[in-house]
């Protein structure tokens, strides 16, 4: 041993550290970058988008396809915004900032691109369970029905083949993240995809067989990311069929997933004493808000229901 | 990742078949015999078959070929010998238009209902098809542009089986069409002539037309073959690359982009370490289009000299040569032009580069170069954004240099030439000569090769003048992304700037003509059509504008328009507006320009 001060031999198996525990090393320093939004001059850091530059100062960017947690696949171009010295529109949730850019946020143009975005999403499929893109709608004074009543649409039967999770495709605008969620981004399973090409292209299972037969494991994180409802907890769906799926009467609470070391957080939301479905913050550190079967699906534990059908027959302890 | 296949398996032939394609399975894990002793206790899958994912398309395309789809088992198989998870199988092989996804006949008739066809009788065949063999979908299909126009009306025979066939039929008619979907057999036809120009001295890119056996590697140099590549490789690199940026080449695919700008970039980043490629775009699925298929077939090893010099000025290892699925011949010329020059130490072992042809299968989209990246890559066919350009991240995420046929067989010349000598012929901004394509109601439909300069009005003579009625009503420029001009207009010299100026594009140098008695409100109900099943669908813009566009259209040629006439332009220009200034690629850029271009200049709906 050459350290002196070293007296009992340590177990070299089990190093000990000696000082502070080192910290990662720091992130580059990233240089700020000049640019000007709506003629506000503003300076981020390079590599920021012009969609989190424009939030930073307060301006709000429509979105569809775009998630904190997910890849940007900039394919609904809600977000376009107008950037001096490019031909075409660009999308604000991928497109990096570069020095000395300017962009318009809201000039004519813009809006004119947003509103036919919408137009066009809200002529083919059903939104009633998309509250976002309803509320853009409005507020770009969106109008899909002068389309005319025989515009093609993307309307089919809904697909329910398993007990915890529905598809209804006639709500989706295929905005590619539930299949990011399968994928790449999140759960690495690949049980869905986009199929066919077109106005045709639609998300699949291979040769559209049933859930229960593909590789999906249940994680439903393709659920959580989905803006329309097109994918839907079977609980929530049922309710809605039945009438009985009041927001108002529910209330969301924060806990902790009790089945693993992970400790994923769940937002339970709740209604009339039963768990109707569960979501995770995309903020949760540990894995951005996607969870496993069990943290979604696995709670009916603590609300088993009294089967409907006659009471169980009495047992020798309940008569006594 | 753990593959979740259904119990489907292949059948012994597609499985051989597909084992043609990619070699016999190293091991059990990737499809082959399970051998506890060798697989028993190693995992062989993962990132080494995830890394052939580039060979996810041939695959297809083999066992396709074999059985005249692709079956769950034979999807199976393709997934488990490439590691890739079943539903990306699915979702690639059902984005090509080619592919069925159902059983269907080994046997299929793709008739062509575009427009070049549409003015040559295609209406009339698709018609007696329906009587005579039912209903298009099984024994026959419509097909959007085949890229035959100057032989039209056009069909490709494709069979499957152990031996595959694949053969064009143009020109076609019902009757022959028939016989051929009920017996198989081909009888010989002429090919016709596709370059009227042949055999002319001053021709520079179709000179060895009609006189070189394409099939020969030893005629190609008695005509002058390879002076150029030993030429480019006493020169050096820099010095090809300064003789291209002097030559003022540009871009023959579309974009009209310079040439020797694209080179320099890559060879500037010749030393950061990371492979480059070159692709050549052979996709030519713009309709009207057939000038690089003409020089495929007919001179293919021009393109393969050509592809050799500009991978070693860009300092490529590897180039990629993606050719459309509905060309058989130029595929059968091209992977013997490239087995010759292999065999002769032109290309391959021993040199310093080589190229792997790729077939498409049916996808216009694929000609937009970083589709057709994500296409050679094993992914759908869906463009990505831009920035990052190609010379940056390209395929594979590398640097890549992708050019047209006909940009790359300028570059012998302008080796052996010189720059500055190319540059004299031509404009000032658009030198060297041009490919146009010729079709419709002209007297002698082909590829024409002529100095740019050259006003629409002189290459329509070149060819012999109007046809059909002898009254031309309109000419369509630059294909179904370009634009129509009225026979006022025949004055625009057809040079980018020229063109341009008129408000029309030279796109890939469609001229196609149509007489007095064509009904224009059809033809555009064909384009608009064109772009509503071509659009990859991956954007809002060109998913649902393509169709509401088409909707549209037929509201207006019906005669019964939503509101008004007026107030359906009006939403028309919102359609044309929003595509073009929100789509993610020059697909939906371009949707409306042909019918923006018509509705302009005619009153076409009242
Ligand atoms: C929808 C679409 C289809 C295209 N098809 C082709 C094609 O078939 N062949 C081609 O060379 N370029 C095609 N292009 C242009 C290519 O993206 C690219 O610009 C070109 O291959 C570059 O080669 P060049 O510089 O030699 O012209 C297409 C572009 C778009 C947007
Ligand atoms: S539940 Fe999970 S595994 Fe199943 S499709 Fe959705 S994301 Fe994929
Ligand atoms: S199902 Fe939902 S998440 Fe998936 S593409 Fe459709 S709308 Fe998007
Ligand atoms: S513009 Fe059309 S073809 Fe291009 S990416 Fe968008 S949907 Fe696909
Ligand atoms: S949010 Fe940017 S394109 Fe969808």
């Amino acid at each position: 041993m050459s350290d002196p001060t070293n007296a009992a031999a340590p177990n070299p198996l089990i190093p000990i550290p000696r000082g502070p525990v080192p910290l990662a090393p720091p992130a580059a320093a990233r240089c700020q970058i000049e640019i000007t939004i709506d003629g506000r001059k503003l300076s981020v850091p390079e590599g920021t988008t012009l969609l989190e530059a424009a939030r930073s100062i307060a301006i709000d960017t429509p979105t569809l396809c775009y998630l904190e947690n997910l890849t940007p696949v900039n394919v609904c171009r809600v977000c376009v915004v107008e950037l001096e010295g490019s031909r075409t529109l660009v999308p604000a949730c991928s497109r990096k900032a570069e020095p000395g850019m300017s962009i318009q946020t809201d000039s004519e143009r813009v809006r004119l691109s947003r509103k036919l975005v919408l137009e066009f999403l809200a002529s083919s499929v059903d939104t009633s369970t998309a509250p976002a893109l309803r509320s853009y709608m409005e507020r770009y004074d969106a109008h899909p029905e002068r389309f005319g009543a025989s515009a093609a649409t993307v309307a089919q039967p809904v697909k329910i083949d398993n007990e915890l999770y529905v598809r209804d495709y006639g709500k989706c605008i295929l905005c590619y993240k539930c299949v990011e969620a399968c994928g790449e981004d999140a759960q690495n399973t690949f049980a869905i995809a986009v199929a066919g090409r077109g106005f045709a292209a639609g998300i699949s299972t291979e040769f559209e067989i049933p859930l229960p037969e593909s590789a999906c494991v249940y994680c439903g994180n393709c659920i959580g990311v989905c803006p329309t409802g097109a994918l839907m907890f079977k609980s929530e769906f049922d309710m809605r069929q039945a009438g009985s799926w009041d927001e108002s009467r529910q209330t969301q609470t924060d806990t902790i997933c009790p089945y693993c070391g992970v400790g994923c957080t769940l937002t339970v939301h709740q209604q009339d004493n039963q768990i109707v479905r569960v979501t995770s913050p995309l903020d949760q550190q540990v894995t951005d808000g996607h969870l496993c079967i069990k943290g979604r699906f696995g709670w009916q534990f603590v609300q088993i229901t009294a089967p409907a059908g006659p009471p169980p027959a009495s047992t020798p302890k309940d008569a006594a | 990742m753990d593959l979740h296949l259904s119990a489907a398996l292949p059948t012994e032939q597609e499985r051989l078949a597909v084992d043609a394609a990619l070699g016999i399975p190293s091991s059990g894990w990737t499809g082959g015999v399970r051998d506890i002793a060798v697989d028993g206790r190693t995992a062989a899958s993962g990132h080494a078959a995830r890394a052939e994912r580039h060979l996810l398309l041939p695959a297809l395309h083999a066992a396709h070929a074999r059985a005249g789809w692709i079956s769950p088992g034979a999807l199976n198989y393709v997934s488990q010998r490439l590691d890739v998870p079943p539903a990306e199988t699915y979702s690639v092989a059902s984005f090509y238009g080619m592919f069925s996804m159902e059983p269907r006949p080994a046997r299929v008739i793709h008739v062509c209902d575009d427009i070049a066809c549409l003015t040559r009788g295609a209406g009339a065949i698709c018609e007696q098809l329906e009587n005579k063999l039912g209903p298009p979908g099984s024994a026959w299909l419509r097909s959007p542009c085949l890229g035959l126009c100057e032989r039209a009306p056009a069909a490709l025979f494709t069979e499957a089986g152990e031996h595959p066939r694949e053969e064009a039929l143009a020109p076609a008619t019902a009757d022959a069409l028939c016989q051929i979907a009920n017996s198989g057999v081909i009888p010989p036809g002429s090919p016709g002539n596709s370059v009227p120009q042949a055999g002319q001295p001053q021709l520079r890119l179709l000179q060895r037309i009609g006189k070189v056996n394409p099939q020969s590697l030893a005629d190609y140099r008695a005509h002058g073959g390879y002076e150029a590549l030993r030429k480019a490789v006493d020169m050096g690199p820099a010095a090809v690359i300064r003789e291209v940026i002097a030559s003022k080449l540009v871009g023959r695919g579309g974009a009209a982009f310079p040439a020797g700008k694209k080179w320099e970039t890559l060879h500037n980043s010749r030393s950061n370490g990371r492979p480059h490629y070159l692709v050549c775009n052979a996709d030519e699925s713009e309709p009207g289009t057939f000038k690089d298929r003409v020089v495929m077939e007919n001179d293919p090893f021009a393109l393969i000299e050509a592809m050799t010099i500009a991978g070693f000025a860009i300092g490529a290892q590897r180039g990629f040569l993606y050719i459309r699925g509905e060309y058989p011949l130029a595929t059968e010329r091209l992977l013997h032009a490239i087995g010759e020059a292999r065999a002769h130490g032109l290309l391959g072992a021993g040199t310093h580069f080589d190229i792997e042809l790729r077939r498409g299968a049916g996808a216009y989209i694929c000609g937009e170069e970083t589709a057709l990246f994500n296409s050679i890559e094993g992914y759908r066919g869906e463009p990505r954004n831009k920035p990052p350009y190609p010379t940056e991240a390209g395929l594979f995420g590398e640097p890549t240099v992708v050019n047209n046929v006909e940009t790359l067989i300028n570059v012998p010349g302008i080796v052996l030439e010189g720059g500055a000598a190319y540059a004299a012929i031509g404009t000032e901004r658009s030198t060297g000569t041009k490919l146009f394509c010729l079709s419709g109601h002209i007297a002698r439909p082909g590829v024409y090769e002529a100095a740019f300069g050259a006003t629409l009005r002189e290459v329509i003579d070149l060819a012999g003048g109007v046809s059909g009625s002898g009254r031309l009503q309109a000419v369509l420029l630059g294909g179904a992304a370009g634009g129509f001009v009225t026979p006022a207009e025949l004055d625009i010299p057809l040079t980018f700037e020229g063109t341009r100026a008129a408000g029309a594009s030279l796109g890939s140098a469609v001229v196609m003509l149509f007489d007095d008695t064509i009904d224009l409100r059809k033809i555009l109900l064909r384009i608009a059509a064109f772009f509503r099943d071509e659009s990859c669908g991956q954007c809002v813009p060109c998913r649902v504008g393509t169709v509401r566009q088409e909707e549209l259209m037929h509201r207006l040629a019906g005669n019964h328009p939503l509101v008004s006439v007026t107030q359906e332009a009006a939403v028309l220009r919102d359609i044309s507006q929003v595509m073009r200034d929100a789509s993610i690629c020059g697909l939906g850029h371009t949707a409306s320009s042909a019918i923006e271009s018509a509705l302009k200049r005619w009153s076409i709906f009242q």
